[in-house]
């Protein structure tokens, strides 16, 4: 196999783990910040995924052009499932959170049945066939555009909860929840913003995924699961982890084609990924960045 | 997408039963005949499609298929067709009590199913029942071994499909002075796919096929992203690039041709859905251009498929003919056929008029529709079809064709 094929493989790989780093951020700053697991999370980004279509469609919107308005909107959606259904169940046993979560995803999930019906819909960018090419590399246009993107909003998330009022608060409630309280700071909005960047996060995310991927409502089961194997991975909490934790599993995810001397059924590529995990737990259960607990 | 079940049970009336009893009525009246003449007179024709389920976007264009049928042949010459219709809903299971259920309402014939599951098990109604069934499409070549008497198929067995894909690459280099030596085969990784590409590996050498296959690739039947199985096809270097594929698969995987640059000198499926169909076309614009796919597929040669292309044109101005509408129109075509010569709804009589058949005017390619004595059409051949200026079009065999093949095809950039 020539050199050129493995460079452009593993390329592809970081810049889908890139998106993938983006839509675990999600998971991560939730939990991380209110120890509530986000089950819902897959539900939430093909919702992401489905508005960044209508716009594409009905209004010839482009998905980066769309990307602020689809976070604004999944902000707005997070933050008001937070105030009216989640923060009630901020303090009982996990199971039940669980279940609540669980929930709020399948009743996603039926919904966008009835609204768009079973099919996979893919979105038209006029990019679309675009690559753009660096000496042996061809780089799809399309990944660099999400790539960057993702990264950009990672780098503007580690910016709020780093230099800003605000993000520091909530960092706070995380570091210690009595204290928090113990100087007056308000929990129950912090907690809401935080639901709501959190959702923000992975509505962009889908934003920038349905460049990449036909959009179905079944998708999202595979996407919470990729979530919880990248957040792991990168360590449950941690943001720059999160972020990781993603290139990762892009790159893992493109073993299989490295792997020419070897016959590997295509449905064993999760098993890379699903291989990383278990290797992490084994040696590092807090994962990369993780504190020991 | 939910479709509305037709009222069952003794003593109903559909809407499409009064309509079709209003009708006769009418005609009575103005022909003044007495009412038992014309009630022998009418052929009762059930078919079975899945117009609900996973197959269902296919199951319904198989109906249109079955739709326009009765008013087509009465112009032909071909009266008195009543087409009862039942649901499948993709499920063999289904399928077998609405074949039932069809023999109840005084089904003389059935027609369907689609898939071969369905298929199997309607056969094995219908031959205990003693009711004649025209099969539209089904693939699966045991439906056809079993000795069935009932039992009429008029569509390539999986193995003739495959043979004819493969003769037809043959033909393809020939007609274009062309001769690629070497190709890569990316393939889904279900039972379809499986299947044909065994089939391949059976057959290739056999038919003489020139190209030798150095690769093959699988992938996953849900697979949401092919740039790394597209990236390895690429690194064969190959001269072409042969595809088994569903229409999802396709779209992504030529799409990620384009993004790698990866230009080989043409993608041909030896007998696949996808890259022949709407959806497929639309996605893709300009890069669905120049795919190739060897088929059954309607003749634009043959006057009748014509006049059925023009009757599907002005029902459905959005939808594209495909092999599955005239496919299902063919299966009607046949049983109509056997009920002018038989002149009689008596099963027995018609199931050996259907033996006898021999029907040179029709509408997919191949030569006259027969049936041997197990209840095949062996005349049916696949076409090659050139996708041109975002439509399929016959390309081969050079009787049935409307342009000439393009092969080596334009590179991505190269199209205007």
């Amino acid at each position: 196999m020539p050199f050129d094929f493995y460079i452009n493989i593993l390329v592809a790989g970081v810049l889908n783990g890139t998106v993938y780093g983006l839509m675990a951020l999600g998971l991560s700053v939730i939990f991380g910040v209110m120890r509530i697991v986000n089950f819902a999370h897959g539900e939430m980004m093909v919702m992401g995924m489905y508005a960044a279509f209508m716009l594409n469609v009905w209004l010839g919107v482009d998905p980066l052009v769309a990307l602020p308005f689809v976070a604004l909107a999944l902000f707005a959606f997070g933050f008001g499932l937070q105030t009216t259904i989640i923060n009630r169940f901020i303090n009982v046993p996990e199971h039940q959170q669980f279940l609540l979560l669980l929930a709020v995803g399948i009743i996603l999930t039926n919904a966008m049945i009835l609204l768009f019906g079973p099919d996979a819909r893919a979105i038209q960018v006029s990019y679309a066939f675009d690559s753009i090419e660096l000496g042996v590399l061809v780089i799809d246009k399309v990944r660099i555009y999400a790539a960057g993107t993702a990264a950009i909003i990672a780098a503007l998330l580690f910016g709020f909860f780093r230099y800003t009022r605000m993000g520091k608060a909530i960092r706070a409630c995380a570091d210690n929840f009595l204290g928090a309280q113990v100087i007056g700071l308000n929990i129950k909005l912090l907690y809401a913003v935080t639901f709501g960047i959190g959702a923000a996060c992975v509505g962009a995310a889908g934003t920038l995924i349905v460049m990449l991927v036909d959009v179905h409502p079944h998708l999202a089961v595979d996407f919470t699961l990729l979530a919880f194997v990248i957040v792991i991975v990168g360590g449950l909490g941690s943001l720059s982890g999160a972020l990781i934790g993603g290139i990762l599993v892009g790159v893992a995810e493109t073993l299989p084609a490295l792997l020419t001397f070897v016959s590997i059924p295509p449905s064993m590529k999760s098993m890379f990924s699903f291989a990383l995990l278990i290797l992490i737990l084994l040696v590092r259960p807090q994962g990369l960045l993780g504190k020991k607990a | 997408m939910v479709s509305k079940k037709e009222h069952s049970g003794p003593g109903a009336v559909s809407r499409r039963r009064f309509l079709a009893g209003s009708s006769a009525a009418a005609a009575l009246m103005l022909a003044g005949l007495p009412i038992g003449t014309r009630a022998a007179g009418t052929l009762k024709i059930g078919v079975l499609l899945p117009r609900s389920g996973h197959l269902a976007l296919i199951g319904q264009d198989c109906q249109r298929g079955a739709d326009l049928a009765p008013p087509l042949l009465s112009d032909l010459g071909y009266k008195g067709i009543e087409l009862i219709s039942a649901d499948t809903e993709s499920n063999p299971d289904v399928g077998r009590t609405q074949a039932e259920k069809l023999i109840r309402e005084g089904a003389h014939v059935l027609v369907g199913t689609f898939d071969s599951g369905t298929t199997a098990a309607v056969a094995q109604v219908a031959e205990q029942k003693g009711i004649p069934f025209v099969i539209n499409i089904a693939a699966a070549p045991q439906i056809t071994e079993q000795g069935y008497k009932y039992t009429f198929r008029n569509f390539p067995t999986g193995p003739m499909l495959v043979k004819d894909g493969l003769v037809l690459m043959n033909t393809l280099f020939k007609a274009t002075g062309s001769s690629p030596k070497t190709a890569v085969l990316m393939h889904v990784n279900d039972t379809f796919g499986t299947s044909m590409l065994n089939g391949i590996k059976a057959l290739a050498s056999k038919v003489g096929l020139v190209t030798e296959i150095k690769e093959y690739i699988a992938y996953d039947p849900k697979a949401k992203d092919l740039s790394v199985e597209v990236a390895k096809a690429k690194s064969v270097g190959a001269d072409i690039h042969m595809a088994v594929t569903r229409l999802n698969d396709a779209i992504l995987m030529v799409r990620e041709m384009v993004k790698q640059r990866y230009e080989p000198m043409g993608i041909i499926s030896p007998g696949s859905p996808g890259m022949y169909e709407g959806q497929f076309l639309k996605a893709l614009g300009k890069y669905s251009d120049y795919a190739i796919t060897n088929v059954p597929w309607f003749d634009p040669r043959q006057e009748m498929a014509v006049e059925l292309g023009r009757a599907f044109t002005k029902q459905y101005p959005d939808l594209l003919f495909n092999l599955n509408t005239g496919f299902t129109f063919e299966a009607v075509l046949i049983a109509a056929d056997a009920f002018k010569r038989a002149g009689s709804t008596n099963p027995d009589e018609l199931a050996a008029a259907l033996r006898t058949t021999n029907l040179d005017k029709h509408v997919m390619v191949g030569g006259p529709i027969q049936f041997n004595d197990k209840g095949q059409n062996v005349n049916i051949r696949s076409a090659t079809l050139q996708n041109r200026d975002g439509l399929p079009r016959v390309v081969l065999p050079e009787s049935s064709a409307e342009m000439a093949p393009v092969f080596p095809v334009p590179g991505w950039r190269d199209r205007g």
